[in-house]
């Protein structure tokens, strides 16, 4: 009981929908979390990882654009963009190769949502990094490599 | 014939920097390619959105807000204030940059003890708010021209007094700040270092201090700054707000004077 | 509860331009404190942003995802005076929710 009131009074502050689905008792922190693709973030292969987001071997296309700088001088901070100029582009993955885990982000368009997103991620060396895209069920990908001066990982 | 092996060494020597420095140039690209990309999107902006909430929160034991602070322009004016920091304030009979400046206003406003600066740690307690502070402050002035004035006699004195300290060799390496910020092309690993004893590098450095550090995600206001250059020096560091440091302000900031306000900045 | 977001929206020519930074650590799990021990994975899992009803962005990190998270994006429609919320919820089971107008 107290633990549902506590959460409650969370959600009050807050318009999150995971919070009042929480404070609802329709969802418990940790099945909210299971909406989250775990397989596909822990994978430690490439092909794992590709294959967990159901991307299996990715065509790479010029329609794919991958934006990010040639060096990252901290690679604790660095710069990606993707745009996809494929038509009824739904997904977008950024993944690293030599990261410890390949996945960094994946994002869900849905439709009138612009296929452009850009964010920020740690490399630990200098890697290829990948952008895959699904468009019209199909996946598709871009690479580049970004050379790292200082690792990011290690802190 | 003892030449020759120098010779010799010479001709490899100049046979292998012109394609290094190639390499320097398209690495320097790079690197400016990668700090105009970071520069939209500041993360620096989160301690400015906390610092505007604490400028108008009542705290202390006064239980008093900053909103009559004075810091040189009238009591609350924050809009442009930085730019013309450090200044001689006749209330305090000091030459204060920003940081001082704020702990007479906790201190007389609100009843918050300079010790709490003094012996506090960066980042953490109310020098974590400071830092939130200044970053809202500093902001304020951001694409304003650096403008500090230096009329009065007091600023005179603290200028030379910063260019002394600018140029003062000590510590078990004999290092003084001019050593890495005295001349121009210097730098480490991939850090160009600003020449501060001229205009455009005073500029560059002074104008983007205080900044967001992507390398440890902490925001360092300009007391730290300091405090880490003197550190990388061996030196003892500076008590917070102590003379020496608004001195080497004063120094830097009339250098600069005219440049353009990039704060916050946001650095590797 | 999690710290404030910054978030920024502006409509142009039918399309809106969302920029948002978030406070967050996003800890990898990899590192270790001064004294040797690992320090637990603390990151943003989900987000998403809703302009009115209509959900215009799903995303998820993984703990690479960098500290004090940028993200971008655009949509099509929203004009000046409308809102965007943006929500993240992290492996903690923390979350936040806060809200921009679009100007």
């Amino acid at each position: 009981m107290d633990q549902l009131r506590r959460n409650t009074l969370k959600a009050g502050s807050g318009l999150s929908l995971f919070s009042l689905l929480v404070a609802a008792g329709m969802v418990k922190p940790g099945v909210a979390e299971a909406a989250w693709s775990k397989a596909a973030f822990e994978a430690k292969k490439m092909d794992a990882a590709l294959s967990a987001l159901g991307a299996g071997s990715p065509a790479e296309s010029a329609e794919v654009q991958l934006t990010a700088p040639d060096i990252a001088e901290n690679g604790a901070v660095v710069p990606v963009g993707v745009v996809s100029n494929l038509p009824d582009t739904e997904e977008v993955a950024i993944l690293v190769e030599k990261n410890p885990n390949m996945l960094a982000a994946r994002f869900m368009l849905p439709a009138g949502t612009e296929a452009a997103v850009q964010t920020r991620i740690k490399m630990g060396q200098t890697s290829d990094v990948y952008a895959v895209v699904k468009a019209g069920g199909k996946y598709y990908m871009a690479k580049k490599e970004i050379k790292v001066t200082l690792g990011g990982c290690g802190g | 014939m003892k030449t020759r092996p120098m010779m010799l060494a010479l001709a490899v020597a100049a046979a292998i920097a012109a394609p290094a420095a190639m390499a320097e140039g398209s690495t320097a690209d790079g690197i400016a390619q990668y700090r105009a990309m970071l520069a939209e999107g500041n993360p620096a902006e989160l301690w400015e959105l906390a610092g505007e909430d604490i400028w108008k929160e009542k705290a202390g034991p006064k239980q008093a807000s900053l909103e009559q602070c004075d810091l040189g322009k009238g009591p609350g004016v924050v809009k442009g204030a930085s730019a013309a920091l450090p200044r001689y304030f006749k209330d305090t009979d000091r030459v204060q940059d920003l940081e001082s400046r704020l702990m007479t206003c906790m201190q007389t406003l609100q009843g918050i003890s300079p010790d709490n600066f003094v012996k506090g740690k960066w980042g953490k307690g109310e020098m974590e708010k400071m830092e939130q502070i200044v970053a809202y402050v500093v902001g304020q002035s951001r694409d304003m021209k650096i403008n500090v004035d230096m009329s009065s006699p007091q600023m005179k004195k603290m200028y030379a007094l910063g260019k002394k300290a600018f140029f003062y060799r000590a510590g078990p390496m004999d290092f003084a700040c001019s050593t890495c910020h005295g001349e121009d092309g210097k730098r480490i690993r991939l850090q160009d270092l600003p020449n501060l004893t001229k205009h455009e590098g005073a500029a560059a450095g002074w104008g983007s201090w205080p900044a967001y550090r992507v390398s440890n995600g902490q925001f360092w206001t300009m007391q730290h700054r300091l405090n880490d250059c003197y550190r990388q020096q061996r030196f003892p560091e500076p008590i917070y707000g102590s003379d020496v440091t608004i001195a080497l302000s004063v120094y830097m900031a009339k250098t600069a004077n005219g440049g353009t306000v990039m704060t916050p900045g946001i650095k590797r | 509860m999690g710290n404030p977001m910054r978030i920024r929206a502006a409509a142009s020519d039918g399309v809106t331009e969302v920029k948002v930074l978030m406070n967050h650590e996003m800890e990898t799990g990899q590192r270790k404190d001064s004294s040797g021990n690992l320090i637990p994975a603390h990151f943003i899992t989900e987000l998403n942003a809703k302009h009115g009803d209509k959900v215009v962005l799903q995303a998820e990190f993984g703990p690479s995802v960098s500290k004090n998270p940028f993200l971008s994006f655009k949509f099509k429609g929203g004009a000046k005076g409308e809102k965007v919320v943006i929500s993240w919820v992290d492996n903690k089971g923390d979350s936040r929710s806060d809200e921009a107008t679009i100007g």
